[in-house]
């Protein structure tokens, strides 16, 4: 049976991509919501939330009108000679930045906040600039904060639906991910074909979540 | 210009520090205190940890004034933390090299090998900070901090998280350091017992507040201070060895003004020793006793009285020589003895323990 790659492809490129942006914003957002006692703190931390409990369609139909050409920031994209963002792979990754971003930040936050201020403390009194304290003291201890957020960053840009097929739409080779694919399959009717990539997507989310598990069980057990 | 000067001040929700002091360019400094009295946040404010107003002058080196304030990493000081807090990525030889590394090469005035050797963890050093006792860790915390060849060092309770044994493991390393040390040790603690062991300048912290600041002796010897010391109550003496009695295995502790037979432990002829005079083991008496099993019997005048806690409790200070006591007495017997300032007495001491 022929199997179609393209989408597979494209998913795992568009989820490496969305999953280092994730990690270059997230990181310092997370530092900063972990660190601060500024008044924003609460405020931003739930905006990061919001595409938590927003469905995938209220955040599209918004990236959708601020992307659009008549849009604000269609606008300006246009303006700076880079086209509109939707329905092209780029729009696909900036609407999944924005979609995944609680499950970057949050796993970071958390890892960030467990740390305390003692071990930076530490140290400092060991001559390391505040620079030199995150590299050498912070991303050590909070690795397995790293390893969750990639890993569900990643994840969940792979079985994202809602937000691509408002934002990006059905191109092949451009926006065509894979669980839009499997919806075309299903709605063709070629259900073998369904098949071979859902199955597949279950497999992949188990064999990585279980992978995340049994990483940070080990990390968890050589802190002790 | 040798010394510290220091003057802080913070506001933290209900708590403020508010403290100025000059504190001896060498030796160990205690700052002693109740928790809550504010000794852990005057040890931060010295590091920069915490962010205080006011000035801090280090062998004429400022640190802090005004609007100018070296940060932590810049401040050439060690911060021994109560728990030992090795970093857990790291084993002991890379916790030790954390902050060494971190040194200019004509920096570094503590080598390695000799930091290793000196708290003898020489054995640990390719394990993990998970597989030490605590008294392996505190000193390896210990090590670390002597190889960022500070040139202030501060403690924050290196002993209080340990058990008894890491307790009597450790301090004989901290009374080496005292004795060896050029540079001043700030150290924080609520037992008269680190106290008698380590200071040589004692600073008493209530509320936020320093309410002495002194020599060691001089300082126990205060009645006018809150110190809650409880049965611990008494001085501690610098003395010298004079002379040995091999025959019955005692020595006699030269201080300022008198001397006392204390037990023999080696240290010969010459050497420093430190003894400690506990205020109930000091009595006082108009004549002077023959036929009695105590040894030491000196002569002294009174100083000084004050009350204490319980109304039937006195306590006394008298001078010998130069050298202050404290006596615990009945109020009772105070009053048959007719005890005032300047009167000549009789001190019998009962028992004075040798600690180093």
């Amino acid at each position: 049976m022929h199997v179609d790659w393209q989408p597979v492809i494209l998913t795992l490129k568009l989820a490496s991509v969305t999953t280092l942006t994730l990690m270059l914003i997230g990181t310092p957002v997370a530092w900063w919501l972990a660190r601060t006692r500024h008044w924003l703190k609460q405020p931003l931390a739930s905006v990061v939330a919001l595409p938590l409990v927003l469905p995938p369609t209220v955040l599209g139909f918004y990236l959708l009108v601020l992307l659009g050409p008549n849009g604000p920031v269609g606008r300006l994209t246009e303006s700076l000679g880079l086209g509109t963002l939707p329905f092209t792979f780029g729009g696909l990754v900036t609407a999944s930045v924005i979609y995944s971003l609680p499950f970057a930040v949050q796993p970071l936050q958390n890892a960030f906040e467990a740390l305390g201020d003692r071990p930076l403390e530490v140290a400092a009194t060991l001559r390391a600039s505040p620079w030199d304290r995150f590299i050498s003291v912070a991303v050590p201890l909070a690795r397995p904060g790293f390893l969750t957020a990639a890993v569900l960053s990643f994840a969940h840009t792979v079985g994202e639906f809602g937000v691509v097929l408002m934002i990006g739409g059905n191109i092949p080779g451009e926006t065509k991910v894979l669980s839009i694919a499997i919806y075309d399959h299903v709605e063709t009717l070629e259900y073998g074909q369904a098949h071979i990539l859902s199955a597949g997507m279950i497999g992949f989310a188990f064999l990585v979540l279980l992978a995340l598990y049994l990483a940070n069980g080990r990390v968890g057990r050589a802190d002790r | 210009m040798a010394g510290i000067e220091a003057r802080f001040n913070l506001a933290q929700g209900d708590f403020s520090l508010d403290v100025s002091l000059g504190l001896p360019g060498r030796g160990v400094t205690v700052f002693f205190g109740q928790s809550g009295s504010g000794k852990t946040t005057l040890l931060r404010c010295f590091a920069g940890l915490e962010r205080a107003d006011g000035h801090l002058v280090v062998d004429g080196e400022s640190w802090q004034d005004g609007a100018r304030f070296l940060p932590v990493h810049r401040r050439p000081i060690a911060y021994v933390f109560q728990e030992p807090s090795l970093f857990p990525h790291l084993s002991v030889r890379g916790n030790l090299e954390y902050g060494f590394k971190r040194l200019a090469a004509k920096e570094r005035k503590v080598g390695l090998d000799e930091a290793v050797q000196w708290l003898g963890i020489g054995p640990l050093l390719g394990r993990g900070p998970d597989r030490l006792s605590g008294g392996e860790r505190q000193r390896v915390a210990i090590a670390r901090a002597l190889l960022t060849s500070p040139r202030l060092l501060l403690m924050d309770e290196p002993l209080s998280a340990l058990d008894h044994r890491s307790k009597a493991e450790i301090l004989p390393y901290l009374e080496k350091l005292h004795d060896s040390l050029a540079i001043p040790l700030l150290y924080v603690t609520h037992s008269p017992d680190e106290v008698a062991h380590l200071a040589d300048h004692l600073v008493v912290m209530a509320a936020g507040r320093a309410l002495a600041s002194g020599p060691l002796t001089e300082t126990l010897a205060r009645l006018d201070l809150p110190i809650p010391m409880g049965e611990d109550t008494g001085v501690v003496l610098e003395a010298r060895v004079a002379e040995r009695d091999r025959k019955w295995h005692l020595a006699r502790a030269e201080f300022p003004g008198g001397s006392l037979w204390v037990r023999d432990i080696g240290i010969a002829v010459g050497g420093a020793i430190r003894v400690r005079v506990l205020a109930r083991d000091v009595s006082l008496s108009l004549e002077h006793h023959e036929g009695t099993s105590i040894l030491n019997l000196l002569q002294a005048r009174v100083e000084a009285m004050a009350d204490e806690g319980h109304p039937a409790a006195r306590l006394v200070r008298v001078r010998i020589g130069e050298t202050p006591l404290v006596a615990r007495l009945t109020a009772r017997s105070a009053h048959n003895l007719a005890l005032e300032p300047g009167k000549p007495i009789w001190v019998q001491i009962k028992s004075v323990a040798v600690i180093e």
